[in-house]
């Protein structure tokens, strides 16, 4: 019979700038990038980035949730596995991600409707 | 059906589809469902297409695309809308990429819906679009027949009528062409501005 | 160096090509025959349907989230009610289990006999395409036998699945797959041994291990380059009770991917035998499931293509917040490029075609 495999995934909560170490020790451990996505909740945004690891399918994710306009750095240089993934997140939801390895300016997916799932901005801003 | 006189080649392109219809008008062209037997080939050549088989709706990428396939086929041409998507636009009619079904971009002859199409329903579409072809083509005959005959023509004007329409014909392939290369040195550019 | 570059040109590749099935577009740099560079250009078929949760509710969303991707459709079914089964902390009966590891099996060996038969298309072998198609009608025609419809058949729901099988359908099923598992077992010496296969696709698209696993390569583009990645073995739906190893080969070409594949119909086959002779007696389909969801769950499962994740976030409406779906071939694209590098152009639709590229999936 199949042995289950089957850890819980955990959540771990980071600032911006804390991202490109973090993920640099997830990978020495072993790890490797298997998702990264944005979400849009209420009206600030929430980033995730999703390591695995492929012996005991443990699931790790990293949570950030960047002040509006905040720049944060691009670990396309550690992991470039994380290029479209990146250029969507920018292109889509209006994340301000910097120095991206293979920077696609926007014109990756080429709609006409400017970053569509971003959060609407609140009068008077 | 009467006697169809010519074979007509299809070109199957997918524009927004899902895959659905596209694997289904695939299990069409092979054994089983075999729409050779009504002499229909795919072929992957718009030049020397008769009917275009399109799946899926169209987004603002796709849409200039897909006026140009539709431009580079040849008179007469008969358009098969297969599955609901490409018909109306489908479950996805209320996206933001979505213009709507194939029609907002070029005149479609046969629309055949379902998600995904069954084989039978597109068997069913493209015997009757082989049905429309020989129509078109027998009307394009009697056209050239109903032309006066030019009064004792000299032979130099009826060879600058001939070569009109091939020089009408050209313009839009030449128009292709720049298109083409302009996009080529765009992406030419692009890549030299990431090095 | 001006008289390297000078040597150099730029080809575009798609949208429209008679081997692709799909639109994607790939801006090569070439030098004389050889790649050197590849730029690829998606988007063709963006739809943006991520952002219907705002105007269809989470049953409604099951409906949308199906129509991602016609070949590989069940399994978007089947994970979007599991994570939203997660988000509720739900279990589903067993007898649900069996049947939905049963389906999903069944659509593994249709999506990969469809590639090994695009595959021969691609290097020319038609009549082995239309043997194996041929073949393929009778599993298509097994799902329609059970569900009501050959490829997109909506017969998951949040907490269970909306059909039964009796027991003479289970039989019927059972003898369809003898026969499948002749078909193939006929055809595999032509796509093992047969010289001019072989020619086309040994030596041609090397993928090192290192290389799969820093660039995220996932499925059997991963497994023919030797890693065991599959996520069966986390032991979802009736996996903890069938006997299972995953197929890898150590040769890293497109020749492994089309032996690794190949294989795995064979493995699918013994799957669902182990399904129908474990099937539970116990009836029950459904454990229903009230109000509305609360909270977030990741999810991961394996289609045909490789790993799949699915995130959703649900804040107590009936609407969702936000619903991801994260696609094998999107992970592919990355270690693709890196593949194309030094191939020859002659061999480029081969190479892409070995990745089982769903661009559908990747654009959603």
């Amino acid at each position: 019979m199949t042995e289950v495999k089957c850890p819980e995934n955990i959540l771990e909560e980071i600032r911006a700038d804390q991202l490109p170490e973090k993920v640099m020790a997830k990978m020495a451990e072993g790890y490797r990038l298997s998702q990264a996505c944005a979400a849009t909740i209420e009206d600030h945004l929430e980033l995730s980035y999703s390591f695995a690891e492929d012996n005991s399918f443990q699931y790790y994710t990293f949570r950030i949730l960047p002040a509006e306009g905040e720049e944060i750095p691009s670990i396309t240089r550690i992991c470039p596995a994380a290029i479209f993934y990146e250029n969507e997140m920018r292109e889509l939801f209006g994340a301000n991600i910097t120095l991206i390895a293979l920077d696609l300016q926007d014109k990756m997916y080429r709609i006409e409707e400017v970053q569509p799932f971003a959060p609407e901005k609140k009068e008077g801003e | 059906m009467g006697k169809v006189a010519k074979s007509p080649w299809i070109m199957h392109y997918d524009a927004s589809s899902c895959n659905g219809c596209d694997i289904e008008v695939l299990a069409c062209l092979t054994p089983v469902y075999d729409a050779e037997r009504f002499g229909v080939i795919n072929c992957g050549d718009p030049f020397q297409a008769d009917i275009l088989l399109i799946t899926g709706g169209v987004n603002k990428q796709n849409a200039p695309i897909v006026k140009q396939l539709y431009d580079q086929m040849a008179e007469p041409k008969v358009v098969c809308a297969i599955g609901v998507c490409a018909c109306t636009g489908g479950i996805f009619k209320e996206c933001y990429n979505i213009l709507g079904g194939v029609d907002t971009v070029i005149p479609v002859d046969v629309y055949i819906p379902g998600c995904a199409a069954r084989p039978q329903a597109i068997l069913d579409g493209v015997v009757k679009a082989v049905g429309i072809f020989q129509q078109k083509a027998d009307e394009m005959d009697k056209n050239k027949k109903m032309k006066p005959a030019p009064q004792a023509a000299p032979v130099e004007e009826k060879a600058e009528e001939a070569a009109e329409p091939v020089v009408q014909a050209a313009e839009p392939v030449a128009e292709a062409a720049e298109a083409v290369e302009e996009k080529a040195v765009e992406a030419g550019k692009e890549v030299v501005a990431n090095d | 160096m001006a008289e390297t570059t000078a040597k150099r040109s730029i080809i575009p590749y798609g949208p429209q090509h008679p081997v692709l099935p799909e639109p994607i577009h790939l801006d090569l740099v070439l030098e004389d025959e050889k790649i050197v560079d590849v730029l690829p250009n998606v988007g063709f078929i963006h739809r943006g349907l991520e952002k219907l949760v705002q105007k269809k509710d989470f049953n409604e969303m099951m409906y949308v989230i199906e129509r991602v991707c016609g070949i590989c459709s069940f399994v978007h079914g089947m994970g979007y009610c599991a994570t939203i089964e997660k988000v509720f902390d739900v279990e589903i009966p067993d007898r649900a289990k069996f049947l939905r590891t049963m389906w999903s099996e069944m659509s593994r060996i249709h999506s990969h006999m469809l590639w090994l038969g695009l595959l021969a298309d691609a290097f020319g072998f038609e009549s082995l395409f239309y043997q194996v198609w041929r073949s393929r009608e009778q599993i298509l025609n097994m799902v329609e036998l059970h569900t009501g419809s050959r490829l997109i058949s909506s017969v998951n729901k949040v907490g269970g699945v909306l059909k039964d099988v009796d027991d003479d359908k289970l039989k019927i099923l059972s003898k369809t797959v003898d026969q499948i598992e002749e078909d193939m077992l006929r055809v595999q010496k032509v796509f093992f041994e047969d010289y001019s296969v072989q020619s086309r696709l040994k030596g041609i698209g090397i993928l090192t291990p290192e290389n799969a696993h820093a660039l995220g390569a996932v499925g059997p583009f991963a497994r023919a380059s030797g890693i065991p990645l599959d996520l069966r073995m986390r032991g979802d739906n009736a996996m903890p009770y069938i006997d299972f190893e995953p197929i890898t080969s150590n040769d890293c070409d497109c020749f492994a991917r089309c032996y690794v594949r190949f294989m795995e119909v064979l493995q699918s086959i013994d799957i669902i035998r182990q399904c129908i002779a474990k099937m539970p007696a116990d009836h029950t389909l459904v454990t229903p499931v009230k109000g509305n969801p609360q909270g977030e769950a990741f999810m991961r499962l394996e289609q045909p293509r490789g790993e799949v994740v699915y995130y959703a976030k649900a804040n107590g409406t009936k609407y969702l917040e936000r619903f991801r779906v994260r696609t094998p071939t999107f992970a592919n694209l990355i270690p693709l490029c890196e593949t194309l590098k030094g191939e020859s152009f002659a061999d480029l639709g081969l190479l892409v075609l070995s990745i089982d590229p769903c661009i559908s999936c990747t654009e959603r």
